[in-house]
């Protein structure tokens, strides 16, 4: 530790480079705790039986439609994406051969799927699934609306997932005379798996924060709704009670419930990822 | 004895470079051959080309002719079939992430047996045949990567016989392996000679002489020499042979 | 994992190699699945053509209508008057101004918490902090936006005052600073941890300090990775839209300090879709479109930072 202190002494700019990074390390931890712990104590005493009655009234403000829309939201989206992302990775690892073009394109365009902000999947599932297809405001235009903005997220985590299946796995199984299909089911996806999983329960964690590529998708009508039937998430109904400016205690407590999902799902993924990187060992 | 595999003026590239010059070999019918040389001669590839394992790899070329039987492997047999008859073992254990049975009933799932019985009965011949069925019989249900190293090859082995082939590719099956496995593993390889046909790769040039009634002897891609074990080892007739055997490279 | 065609004396190989026909529905099996993986993977390009496509189509005629300079350098946006004009120049602006305050504020906070994650953290720490950083990357903008509005407006509004009353570039600037924070970390400690132990090593064996073998040779090795994070949290910040209406006050005028109120292009959008009309809500989209591009631009340089990183 002295030794250290010399050092340091001979070198004050290397201290006080130290310093700093400790500093900014700290303003970041504090700044999570911060909102995190600031949003929960003030939102906590507000989450009153009445936040949960099953229809929704101006006066009560119940969040349990926006529970349930979010549910079904989840559920549509996932089944529009998740098939659709884990083929398209098997294809990408399973079938293209090094050096296709088209897989280039699948890697540029899924990037770029990636980059584009929520806003704009908001505009364009408007002009595309509302208008255009004539779904209306809806829970299946929304759904789909998130399910392509999802869908760069499940195609890479299972794209890792897979490469990280040793390949002896799969010579075996050709040396057995198995087929490709066979392969792939039974012997590459069960220990693909968990990262899969995380994958897809990050993405679930994308839908249940999302909001701008909702609004004007899903609508924001507080009941809970059918499939060509305008409804709100949990979070579209936490913009809608604090932009009215009349429920901020509600909405302050439904943003408990929605932080709290959210960082549990994200807590989970995580958990299950390093689940998958154990069991490689 | 009948000809098993008959190849002829096979070459094989992967990209530019080119693995396997002019290869002319007959395996026999219920004989082990094996195949040695330095690393990078060749012998693994060709014994990939056997059962088209060579396909999994990018930018790879062949050509000539491979008769299995009198069929040309790569244009007259579905591959899946092939690989049916023509089983592999493989440098290291490669037990499949499940339980030592789902691992030997892996095969004849694969090619359609359902029936409960039929394959409890294969999973224990294969298991018997390959010497591990006593070791395991009481465990069938836990998972096959439990098992020690030796074990697990002898698993492989196991589940190549499952599928009931005619011929067993081993790539260097013993490498991985203490040398009380891989004498197990040679006994193995003798009790099941009566019944299969089988092609092993090896370093050890004395396990080749232990076990095999062929030898084939491979530098730069080539067949320098192919004969019976005993002359290979004892006379050889050529002297890049004999240098090899007697440790003078390699 | 990749299967060739083997070319075998001029005949096709692989798939050309049937004979026994018990295998037929196997195989049809096979080669259906295998259309439906493809067709999966043809999904994300399709999306990205139909994206373009609808914005660009519907954008790019009203941008011309409007007239492409009166739209983009016009600084009146009143879309309502019985002579409507459309400009989206205060938008323009705004977005930047709340973008390259983010920047300020975020990126020297984001970099000294990579420096400190990647190359001082004790690996027990490492565990307890990294998740955390992680986490605020889930919080969804929403409740960054309801966290801006009841704990930073009050604070800006009591301490400097000003226009916007709490709402402002400023404050926008400190809370989209927060929101890059985890992209910026998480990318750019990883491009430090991905320097080769040797350049460290050669530094110190030359006499350097610790921090100084850190910032003279780790810094500088890892700086395209760090550029790709910092590109990347421009990306997150000109597109985010939630939390940015909750605080940012969405005056379309030009701000004359960072105290004044800001509408983003994303805020114009959000927040007139609900009421828009013909020609109005086409000036929505194309306002969209400029927002599309300046997105597919960022991308562009990302993808252009990131590919000459792996030669």
């Amino acid at each position: 530790m002295s030794e250290k202190m010399r050092t340091y002494k001979a070198h004050p700019m290397s201290l006080l480079f130290s310093i700093i990074t400790k500093i900014a390390v700290i303003i970041t931890i504090a700044i999570f705790f911060f909102i995190v712990g600031y949003v929960i104590i003030r939102g906590v005493p507000y989450l009153t039986p009445s936040l949960f009655e099953w229809e929704y009234n101006t006066e009560n403000a119940s969040m349990m439609p926006a529970i349930i829309t979010t549910f079904e939201m989840v559920g549509i989206a996932l089944l529009i994406a998740a098939p659709l992302g884990v083929f398209c990775a098997i294809y990408l690892v399973e079938y293209a051969k090094k050096g296709n073009k088209l897989v280039k394109w699948i890697r540029l365009t899924t990037e770029t799927l990636s980059g584009i902000p929520s806003i704009i999947y908001g505009l364009f599932g408007n002009m595309f699934f509302v208008i255009f297809l004539q779904w209306r405001l809806s829970l299946l235009a929304g759904a789909c609306t998130l399910a392509i903005m999802v869908l760069p997220l499940i195609i890479r985590s299972t794209e890792e997932a897979l490469k990280s299946v040793d390949d002896s796995f799969r010579e075996g199984s050709y040396g057995l005379g198995a087929g490709k299909l066979r392969t792939i089911f039974v012997i590459v996806l069960p220990p693909a798996m968990s990262g899969i999983l995380s994958g897809i329960i990050l993405a679930v964690g994308r839908i249940v924060g999302e909001t701008a590529a909702l609004i004007y998708t899903a609508g924001t009508v507080a009941k809970i709704p059918g499939l060509f039937e305008s409804g709100r998430t949990l979070a579209l109904h936490m913009y809608v009670l604090s932009n009215e400016g009349l429920h901020m205690n509600e909405a302050s407590a439904t943003a408990v419930v929605l932080l709290v999902t959210v960082l549990l799902l994200n807590a989970l993924a995580s958990l299950v990822a390093k689940k998958l990187s154990k069991g490689e060992k | 004895m009948a000809i098993k595999f008959d190849i002829k003026n096979a070459d094989l590239f992967y990209g530019d470079f080119q693995a396997l010059k002019n290869i002319n070999l007959e395996i026999r019918d219920k004989e082990i051959t094996a195949f040695i040389g330095p690393s990078g001669c060749g012998k693994s590839t060709l014994l990939k080309s056997l059962n088209r394992m060579n396909d999994l790899i990018e930018g790879c070329k062949i050509t000539g002719s491979f008769k299995l039987d009198g069929v040309d492997i790569y244009k007259d047999i579905e591959i899946t079939e092939l690989r049916k008859r023509v089983g592999m073992v493989f440098q290291k254990p490669n037990l499949f992430p499940m339980s030592i049975y789902d691992n030997i009933a892996y095969g004849p799932r694969t090619h359609g047996i359902k029936k409960k019985a039929q394959l409890d009965e294969i999973v224990e011949t294969s298991l018997r045949q390959a010497s591990i069925w006593d070791e395991c019989k009481d465990r069938l249900k836990k998972s096959a990567l439990g098992t020690s190293g030796g074990q697990q090859q002898r698993l492989c082995i196991a589940r190549a016989l499952a599928v009931k082939p005619e011929i067993i590719l081993m790539d260097e099956p013993t490498s991985a392996l203490d040398p009380i496995s891989t004498i197990k593993i040679e006994e193995l390889c003798q009790q099941i000679k009566n019944d299969y046909t089988i092609v092993i790769v090896t370093h050890n040039m004395q396990q080749a002489t232990r076990i095999s009634d062929k030898t084939a002897f491979f530098l730069h891609g080539e067949i320098v020499e192919f004969d019976t074990t005993e002359k290979i080892f004892s006379a050889p007739s050529e002297q890049r042979t004999l240098d090899y055997i007697t440790g003078r490279f390699g | 994992m990749i299967i060739t065609d083997i070319e075998n004396k001029g005949t096709a190989g692989a798939a050309a190699a049937i004979k026994p026909k018990k295998f037929n529905l196997h195989r049809l099996g096979e080669s259906v699945m295998g259309v439906v993986f493809f067709l999966s993977a043809c999904v994300s390009i399709i999306a990205v053509v139909l994206i373009c496509a609808f914005m660009f189509v519907r954008g790019c005629p009203t941008i011309a209508e409007i007239g492409v300079a009166d739209f983009l350098l016009g600084t009146e946006w009143r879309p309502l008057n019985s002579t409507p004009s459309f400009g989206i120049f205060p938008m323009i602006i705004g977005s930047i101004y709340v973008t390259a305050g983010a920047i300020i504020v975020g990126v020297p906070i984001g970099l000294l918490t990579a420096v400190f994650m990647a190359k001082f953290c004790p690996r027990k720490l490492y565990k307890w902090l990294m998740p955390p950083i992680n986490l605020l990357a889930g919080i969804p903008s929403i409740v960054y936006g309801f966290f801006g509005m009841i704990v930073i407006v009050p604070i800006i509004r009591n301490v400097f005052g000003g226009d916007g009353r709490g709402n402002s570039i400023l404050t926008a600037s400190i809370l989209l600073g927060i929101m890059i924070l985890p992209t910026i970390v998480g990318m750019s400690q990883s491009a430090m941890k991905a320097v080769p132990e040797s350049y460290y090593e050669g530094a110190l064996a030359l006499g350097a300090t610790h921090e100084r073998a850190v910032c003279t040779v780790i810094i500088p090795a890892a700086r395209s990775g760090i550029l790709a994070s910092v590109i990347l949290a421009i990306g997150r910040a000109i597109g985010e839209t939630m939390a940015i209406i909750m605080i940012a006050g969405n005056q379309p005028r030009l701000p004359d300090s960072i105290l004044d109120g800001v509408r983003t292009l994303t805020a114009n959008i959000v927040l007139e879709m609900s009421y828009a009309t013909g020609l109005h809500y086409d000036a929505l989209i194309a306002t969209g479109v400029v927002l599309f591009v300046f997105i597919l631009l960022i991308n562009l340089l990302f993808n252009a930072i990131t590919s000459k990183k792996e030669r």
